[in-house]
């Protein structure tokens, strides 16, 4: 099998690590050989994978060596839970530095090193909440990742941000091969959840690939550092990660998003009873003139 | 103080009539805060001994002139070796003006590349109206056949996409489909300007390749395709095409900017001249083998000739000096079946008539060198080959690997035991390296100069003299339009060493009356 390469975007605190190192165990226990490449400074992509609070990252390696070069594959790749191979880009501190330009010095290391090598099956990059600049988009870029799943779930800014994503994906997909691959409801337990991403998926072109509910085993599992398949492969949370895995394995549908336009957004939430129909005669009232009025 | 119209004086000496030595002086008393010359000559003297170069060497945060360029520079300069070939680099503008004057000072010549001046708003929304704008502008102003895009730190540390960016601008019209953009990402905070020689040159085997290797076969055109790397000496283009013709080997050269930068003033003015076509890097991949004139630059250049273009990309060295060029000359002609002819044999011959001529004043001569991995190398092998001793060999951007090679070969001679090599350290560990090490000369690029000036203030029996054979030369004419590879390189070469040795001598024996019984009239 060619090797695919998939990138998970979405909002910051979704679930989008969760969610991928749980996919991924899954894929793994399918028997497919597979790497996370965490491309976020926190740096906590593969911390279930691999029992541990944070792997050491390829920029901070760099930065004590004195530069990337100086570095080998065996000191960034280390190898958790089912075989499954493990890479940080990291990046600095918040408020310092840049940490677009981490993630595009920890792929070309990567690659110039050799670790996409013809054994693996899939590559996942999970990367931070929102592409904001040209290093968080390097995963899309030309003969990278050409499949690309949004974690989203029925919040209104969730939603808002899987929009503004798929904005980001058209601009690269014009040029190159990659495509939006589909949608993954992490849920909320927010009224009507699956229906409203479905609906939002068949806006923007795409499916809702799988409807992840929400389970406390998850929380269970994550205080251990462990994945739910690890640590209660019996459970029935676990059963639908394995449903995701194998719905992304099987997965043939890619295409070109078509991102809608904020009063589409808005009149689907309202549609969901989301938000409610906007009231344009209170916009910019305070308290006081209201009790006056 | 005005300078009268009929007798305009230079700064110097201008500024050494009494008049300006005043004036500054009053200057230096008012407004400069200087230290006392007792102080001055106290640290200086502090910095030419053995223990500040222990400190020196044990500096951390700090690079004093790194004896390397950036990444684009070589961009550049690969690009300028193709056929009506724009340079282009997405990013500032600044950097584009420097890669021009660097060039210009060395050259003497206009360098035609082009920016597209990203600004804080390109910075911010990232460059790709920059690309769009610009590549049209370019082409539509310039002609050009080919443009090569690389790109400036600034471009990158906002992670623009080369490959996304060059095809929009293409699916929105700004420029042809099938117009050829070969392209690079060149970082100018990774590697040197010998990995941005190596990106471009990459990019360009990539775009006129990649996608048309079916109908390729190694070894159908019978060629040889050379590959120059980051080469600056004019002359090397020149004598690789000469001895390749005198073989009657049927080559591409490919990147070969002697045309462009040695432009004739007749009136006309080129922007682009010669250069390698379109159609020979397209038929690289049917040719024989594909030799890297500088191995130690070109890895990527070397993965692509292996793994898509399935070449040997048999290992040579740099052919420098005279071993080295006869193993470059012999293994052309097992490659390609033809012998090595009469001339090239007559040439050797010269070159080693002339080693035994010189031999006696370059004998156990110590000399220091820098500059890029594969020079250094080659010159530190011709040192070895005439009997002269290398004595400290400083390469900024070289690896452990190179250094491990260049420990072998000084050890393989009994004039290399007492050699150091220094990887990774700049000028100014040299400079301490050419005070307590002192060699009788060092041989590098004009930056050296600096290093000859303290040398001799610290008094005239410490100064190193600089020769200049490297890159750039700002300060001496013409020095590019040499050769140093082949034997022709050999012979240039031996001719400076020795010259410089014996002006050296003249020097220290004019003395009246005192040395003057060995300032002889034959040497």
């Amino acid at each position: 099998m060619a090797l695919r390469q998939c990138a998970i975007y979405g909002k910051g605190g979704i679930g989008k690590s969760t969610t991928t190192q749980n996919l991924v165990s899954a894929l793994a226990e399918l028997g497919n050989k597979v790497m996370i490449v965490g491309c976020d400074p926190k740096a906590d992509s593969t911390r279930l994978i691999l029992h541990a609070k944070a792997q050491t990252t390829i920029m901070s390696l760099a930065a004590e060596a004195g530069s990337v070069e100086d570095l080998e594959l065996e000191d960034v790749l280390k190898v958790g839970y089912g075989g499954i191979k493990c890479v940080e880009s990291g990046g600095p501190e918040p408020g310092v530095g840049c940490a677009g330009r981490g993630v595009i010095t920890a792929i070309n290391f990567l690659e110039e090193e050799g670790a996409y090598d013809d054994e693996l099956d899939f590559v996942f990059y999970d990367v931070l909440g929102d592409v904001v600049c040209g290093g968080f988009a390097m995963p899309i870029r030309e003969n990278k990742a050409q499949e690309i799943y949004i974690v989203c779930s029925g919040e209104m800014m969730a939603m808002y941000a899987a929009n503004n994503i798929a904005k980001g994906i058209v601009k690269y997909a014009n040029s190159g091969s990659v495509r939006l691959a589909g949608l993954i409801c992490n849920s909320r337990e927010t009224a009507r959840e699956d229906e409203l991403i479905s609906a939002l998926a068949a806006k923007i072109g795409t499916t809702m690939i799988h409807f992840v509910p929400r389970d406390n085993v998850v929380q269970r599992a994550e205080i251990r550092r462990m994945t739910v398949i690890e640590y209660e492969p019996q459970a029935k949370q676990a059963d639908e990660y394995r449903q995701l895995a194998i719905k992304i394995r099987d997965n043939k549908n890619f295409i070109i998003p078509t991102p809608i336009t904020m009063d589409e957004l808005e009149e689907l939430m309202m549609e969901f009873g989301i938000i409610d129909q906007e009231d344009e005669s209170i916009i910019g009232i305070t308290a006081a003139a209201e009790a006056t009025a | 103080m005005s300078q009268e119209v009929e007798n305009i004086q230079p700064s110097y000496p201008l500024f050494r009539n009494d008049e300006y030595k005043e004036s500054l002086a009053n200057k230096r008393e008012a407004y400069e805060e200087r230290h006392p010359q007792e102080k001055i000559d106290e640290v200086f003297q502090w910095t030419t001994t053995k223990e500040y170069q222990e400190v020196n060497f044990n500096r951390e945060a700090l690079t004093v002139n790194p004896a390397k360029a950036c990444q684009p520079l070589g961009a550049v300069l690969c690009a300028l070796g193709f056929e009506k070939t724009m340079p282009y680099v997405h990013g500032s503008q600044g950097c584009v003006a420097y890669f021009r004057t660097y060039f210009n000072r060395h050259f003497k010549e206009p360098v035609a590349c082009v920016s597209d001046s990203m600004t804080e708003d390109a910075a911010v929304f990232g460059g790709q109206k920059n690309m769009m704008a610009g590549l049209e502008n370019a082409k539509a102003l310039y002609k050009p056949e080919i443009i090569a895009v690389s790109t400036t730190c600034m471009a990158e540390v906002i992670g623009d996409d080369l490959n996304a960016f060059i095809n929009n601008a293409k699916n929105a019209g700004h420029i042809e489909q099938d117009f050829p953009t070969p392209y690079a990402h060149t970082p100018s905070f990774v590697g040197s300007h010998t990995t941005g020689w190596d990106n471009m040159f990459e990019g360009m085997l990539k775009y006129f390749t990649l996608n048309h290797m079916d109908d390729k076969k190694v070894g159908s055109n019978g060629k040889i395709n050379l590959v120059p790397g980051f080469e600056t000496y004019l002359g090397n283009f020149r004598v690789m095409h000469r001895m390749m013709k005198e073989m009657g080997v049927d080559y591409s050269l490919l990147s070969d900017p002697s045309e462009v930068l040695d432009t004739p003033a007749d009136g006309t003015f080129r922007l682009y001249s010669g250069g390698t076509t379109q159609a020979e890097v397209k038929d690289a991949p049917n040719a024989i083998d594909t030799l890297l004139l500088q191995p130690w630059q070109l890895d990527k250049t070397k993965k692509y000739v292996q793994n898509i273009m399935h070449q040997p990309a048999t290992a040579i060295n740099i052919p420098m000096g005279l071993e080295w060029t006869d193993e470059f000359l012999m293994k052309v002609s097992e490659l390609t079946g033809k012998p090595i002819p009469a001339s090239l044999e007559l040439e050797r011959g010269r070159l080693v008539d002339m080693m035994t001529d010189s031999h006696t004043w370059l004998h156990g001569k110590k000399f220091s060198l820098y500059g890029d991995a594969d020079f250094v190398m080659g010159m530190t092998k011709f040192l070895l080959e005439v009997g002269a001793e290398p004595a400290d060999v400083l390469c900024n951007h070289a690896n452990k690997r190179w250094a491990k090679a260049m420990d072998k070969m000084l050890k393989a001679s009994p004039y290399g035991q007492k050699t150091e090599v220094h990887i990774g350290k700049d000028l100014w560990h040299f400079r301490s390296l050419v005070f307590t090490n002192k060699p009788d000369f060092m041989i590098g690029n004009s930056y050296g100069k600096f290093i000859q000036r303290d040398t001799l203030y610290k008094g005239e029996e410490f100064e190193v003299p600089l020769i200049r054979i490297g890159f750039p030369i700002f300060d001496r004419h013409h020095l590019h339009r040499m050769t140093t590879l082949g034997y022709e390189g050999a012979i240039y070469m031996l001719t400076t060493l020795v010259n410089a040795v014996l002006e050296q001598l003249d020097k220290e024996t004019r003395g009246m009356g005192t040395t003057d019984y060995n300032y002889d009239l034959v040497r």
